[in-house]
Parts: structure tokens; sequence; C-alpha cells
């Protein structure tokens, strides 16, 4: 067995300046201060598309932004309970993002899978932000034990506890790891490349199937987001 | 006779063992895989589930925040009964999962496909779906409970004769490396194949190979028992790792089931179960006794049966 690097390991402000988002390098691990927020298809729409307003104050609460809904529930007594908490693909969302960083200010963004090298550098270099992936994607356990409160779940009666925005206060809330950089390098992309080397070997002697399908690509090297 | 009670209350534990503990077999599945594991992030991401799945035990809260779309699987013995009948067991089933969502809690993901409406509790139309099986001998009923990710990882293609099992190995490589990249199939996972049987059965065999069979299960059939193993090693020879990042634990075991299919034809289905391989199963007995285990036993003999006949040891077919 190969000698393992020891990963570089960095606490990080849910709002933090671009000193120090400038400072991580791609495949750093980041645990999160603060207070972050979810927001996906539902509070995107809300937002951007039927004109909203913010129910709390962005950026100057969060400048994080969870695309994940949480295990959570509403208490008889009106109180919240988020027990794990996990992200969602964060790819759906790309055509949202221009128009949310806009919006919001948000400098993170969490969730799961990362988006494409093109989106970085289109849409997140400009808005000076970088990109967080959940690990594993399983580790619900662990970030649940990072919530320390439920500041509000907004928008929860209109589009569900699923949808909903919900605002969680944060300790030592992790581990993530950076897949996009502030010059928009991605570290999927990267491990991408690495892997697609071996994949001709690997297909020796397969022929394409003998039904085709529209729409398909054949070549390898392409990703299916 | 075994009371709807019971089954209601052994349904509430099913949910939550399938969200909280690792199972058994997976866990040393899955350490084996971190031990051989060299890449250095893959290593990173292996470690940090088992942390993840510690953390979930001692805390008894649900391993991953995405809790999939929780459903049933419910088997008879062929003399079991229910106070309550089988409309009785759906509704105790129904309840568990409502009940369930809120207490543990789980993630409401179940909405209309249109209306995206949410009822918070995991039921809707069609939801939990309850697949049913029976065994020849017995007067216990088998609950198991799988909550499974619903987005990515499967997939189902037709293939002919004539692709052969060059054409199965490519399927199979094609769908490990779509959803493998960036991690969206949450590997390294157990990889059900459906071979064979029409469209939507082959889909269901999968995604039984891939939820009911445990790591170390093999095919009764020993050519295919050796497919299973070939395709462990040929998916763990890609190159990739947890999440995709580099590394060689990308299938901690792969299980294949075969249905008898159209002579022309060959379908497929890929289907990857995930880094939580959420299942629990419990046997109750018709004196109200239960048992939980995280084996479903599901394929069995008389499941895989090829004949008409099918002897059975006592005489109940004919009694009233």
């Amino acid at each position: 067995m190969a000698p393992k690097k020891q990963l570089t390991k960095v606490r990080l402000s849910t709002n933090p300046d671009a000193a120090a988002l400038r400072a991580l390098n791609i495949g750093d691990i980041v645990y999160l201060d603060g207070i972050v927020y979810t927001a996906r298809e539902g509070v995107y729409k809300k937002v951007i598309e039927d004109g909203a307003e913010m129910p709390v104050p962005l950026p100057e609460l969060s400048g994080a932004n969870f695309h994940c809904s949480p295990a959570a529930t509403r208490e008889d007594d009106g109180s919240f309970t988020v027990s794990a908490v996990t992200a969602t693909a964060s790819f759906r969302f790309s055509k949202w993002m221009e128009r949310w960083f806009k919006a919001s200010g948000a400098k993170l963004v969490i969730g799961k899978g990362g988006m494409t090298g093109e989106d970085y550098k289109n849409v997140f270099v400009p808005n000076g932000a970088i990109y967080l992936t959940t690990v594993g994607y399983g580790t619900g356990a662990l970030l649940g034990r990072g919530v320390k409160n439920v500041h509000s779940a907004n928008w929860l009666d209109e589009l569900g506890i699923a949808q909903a925005m919900w605002v969680l206060e944060v300790e030592n809330f992790g581990p993530f790891i950076v897949d996009s950089d502030m010059d928009g390098n991605s570290l999927f992309e990267r491990e991408n490349a690495k892997i697609a080397k071996n994949l001709p070997k690997l297909y020796e002697g397969t022929r394409p199937a003998t039904l085709k399908r529209y729409g398909e690509t054949d070549d390898r090297n392409d990703e299916v987001i | 006779m075994i009371s709807t009670d019971i089954i209601l209350e052994t349904a509430n534990t099913l949910m939550e063992k399938a969200a909280i503990e690792i199972p058994d077999d997976y866990l040393a599945g899955l350490k084996i895989a971190a031990k051989e594991e060299d890449g250095d992030l893959s290593s990173f991401v292996l470690q940090a589930m088992l942390e993840n799945y510690e953390a979930a035990k001692e805390d008894r809260r649900a391993m991953c925040g995405d809790t999939g779309t929780p459903r049933w699987f419910v088997k008879f013995g062929n003399e079991a009964r229910i106070n309550g009948g089988p409309v009785g067991l759906e509704h105790a089933l129904r309840k568990a999962t409502a009940d369930s969502t809120k207490r543990i809690p789980l993630r409401p993901n179940r909405v209309h496909p249109l209306w995206r409406t949410d009822h918070d509790n995991n039921i809707g139309i069609g939801a939990p779906e309850i697949d049913y099986a029976f065994e020849p001998e017995g007067s216990w009923i088998d609950i198991t409970a799988v909550h499974k990710g619903g987005l990515f990882g499967t997939d189902y293609r037709m293939l002919f004769p004539g692709d052969g099992i060059e054409g199965i190995k490519r399927f199979y490589l094609d769908s490990l490396i779509a959803f493998g990249r960036r991690g969206l199939a949450c590997q390294p996972a157990i990889i059900g194949i459906g071979l064979g049987g029409s469209k939507d059965s082959c889909m269901v065999m999968g995604k039984r190979a891939a939820a009911l069979r445990i790591v170390g299960d093999r095919n009764p059939d020993p050519k295919i028992a050796k497919l299973e193993q070939e395709f462990k090693d040929l998916g763990n020879s890609i190159g990739m790792g947890a999440m995709g990042f580099v590394g060689k634990s990308m299938v901690i075991d792969c299980h294949i089931e075969a249905g008898c299919c159209h002579t022309g034809g060959m379908p497929m289905s890929v289907h990857a179960f995930c880094l939580s391989s959420r299942r629990a199963t419990a046997r109750i007995h018709a004196d109200g006794s239960v048992e939980f285990r995280t084996d479903p036993e599901w394929y069995t003999p008389y499941q895989r049966r090829e004949t008409v006949e099918w002897p059975l040891k006592n005489n109940s077919q004919k009694s009233a």
C-alpha cells in the first residue's frame, strides 16, 4: 500500500473574505463555522422566477448556499429537529446560479458532485465564489453533529420540508472538499482526466450495442451531466 | 395469526434500523476496500464514511440526510395469516412509514411528480412501494425495509443475444463510469444486475439483486457466480474510487439475477445501492415473536424455481 498524502484541513467562516478563499486549494478539506442556508430548485424558482423577497438578509447573515434537504421534522410545539443532513447533486441547478449569486451574494456553494468547469469559469469566478463538495456522499450523521441550532425554516408550508429554506447555525461543520478554487479549477475534472487514460484498455474487445439510442455519446471521456 | 399491531411496531423498528445501522456484511466489505484503497482522496472519503457509521449509531441519527425512498418487501410463508388481512398489513406499513419519517426523522422525499406536493411523510400515490413474495412452508412473514436512493446509478438497456457477454460487460462499464464520475452513484456500492425478464421485471430483478442480497452472496448458477466475481473485479479495475476520485474501490460486491426473457432479446439493468446500503429485515412468527436480521434472504430456491411443480412437505395446499 502506497503511503497516503496528508490532506490539508482548514476551518472557514461561512462569510469568508476573498483572501481566505484565495488561500484554498482544490482537494483541501474544509470545516465551516457560522450560518449556512439551504436553497435548491424550490427556493431558486421562488426568488429568481417569481421575484419573492429573501426571507433573511443575504449575504449579511450567510454567504454559504447549501444544496441540501435535511432529514428534519417540525415538532408539535413548533420547534424543529434536524438530524442528518446530506447534499443533493448540484449540476441540476446550473441554470439558476448566475442570478442566484447576484441575488444572494453567496461566496460558498456546498453540494454533491460539483458543477462543470465551464460553470466555475463563467459563473463562480466572476462572482468570487468557490464550490465545496460534501464527502461520501453519505456523511449525514457527521454533518448533523455540526448543526448547532435551527435559525429558521422559511417557506416551510409552501415548499415542504425538503425544499424549504433552512437556515442553520453550524460549528466545525464538515468535512467538505474544495472542488473549485478562485481560478475555476475543478478537482472532479482533474480526477476524471486521470481516470480517462485507463478507459480504452478497459473497453478493449467490446463493441457498441446492436440497438443504438438517440442522443447518447460514444466518447467515454464525456460526462453525462 | 399475526396481529397488525405487531406488524406496525416491527415496521417502525425496521425503518429506524435501515436508516441508522450499517449492515454488517456491507461494513465488513467496506473495511476491506478501505484497507486496500491507496488513492489519497478516496481513502479520506472511506475513512469519513466509517466515522459516519459510528456517529449515526452513537447519536441514533440517520446515516445519510437523503434517506431515499423508503419501501417494503414482504414475504409470506404459505401458512401465514394476518389479523386484518393483507389490507391491514398495508395500512400498518404505510402508517409506520409516515410515523417513522417524523420520529427518526427521515427526509420526506416523496412528492407528486408534476405538482411536487409533499405530504412531509413519504406517503402518496404509489408510495411506499410494497413488493410481495411467498415461500412454500412457514407461518411467518418476513418484512424488509429498504431505503434506496432515487436518482443516479441505475440504467436499463435492451441488448440482444448477438451482443453477448461483451455487450453486457460494456453496458455494465458504461453505467459505472457514467454515474461513478463525481460519485453520483454514491460508490463504493453493491451493484445489482438484472438480466432477462421483461423490461419491468428486468428492472425489478436488478434492484432486488442490489438491495436484497448481501455482500459475499453468490448466485447458485456457478457460471453466473463466476461472472459476479469477474464483474466485481472489473468494476474495481476502472481506476475510480469513492466520489469518482482516482482509486480502486468502486464495487463492494456484484450480484446478478437472471430471468427468462423473449427469445430475441437480452434486456439488462444495472443498479447501484449506496454507501449506506440501507436495509433491515424482521421475521414475525405466528406466536408474535420477532427476530431481526440484516440479510433479507429474499432469493431462495423457490424464488428462482424453473419448473411447474414444487414439492410441498406438508399438505397445506389441500386444506381449506
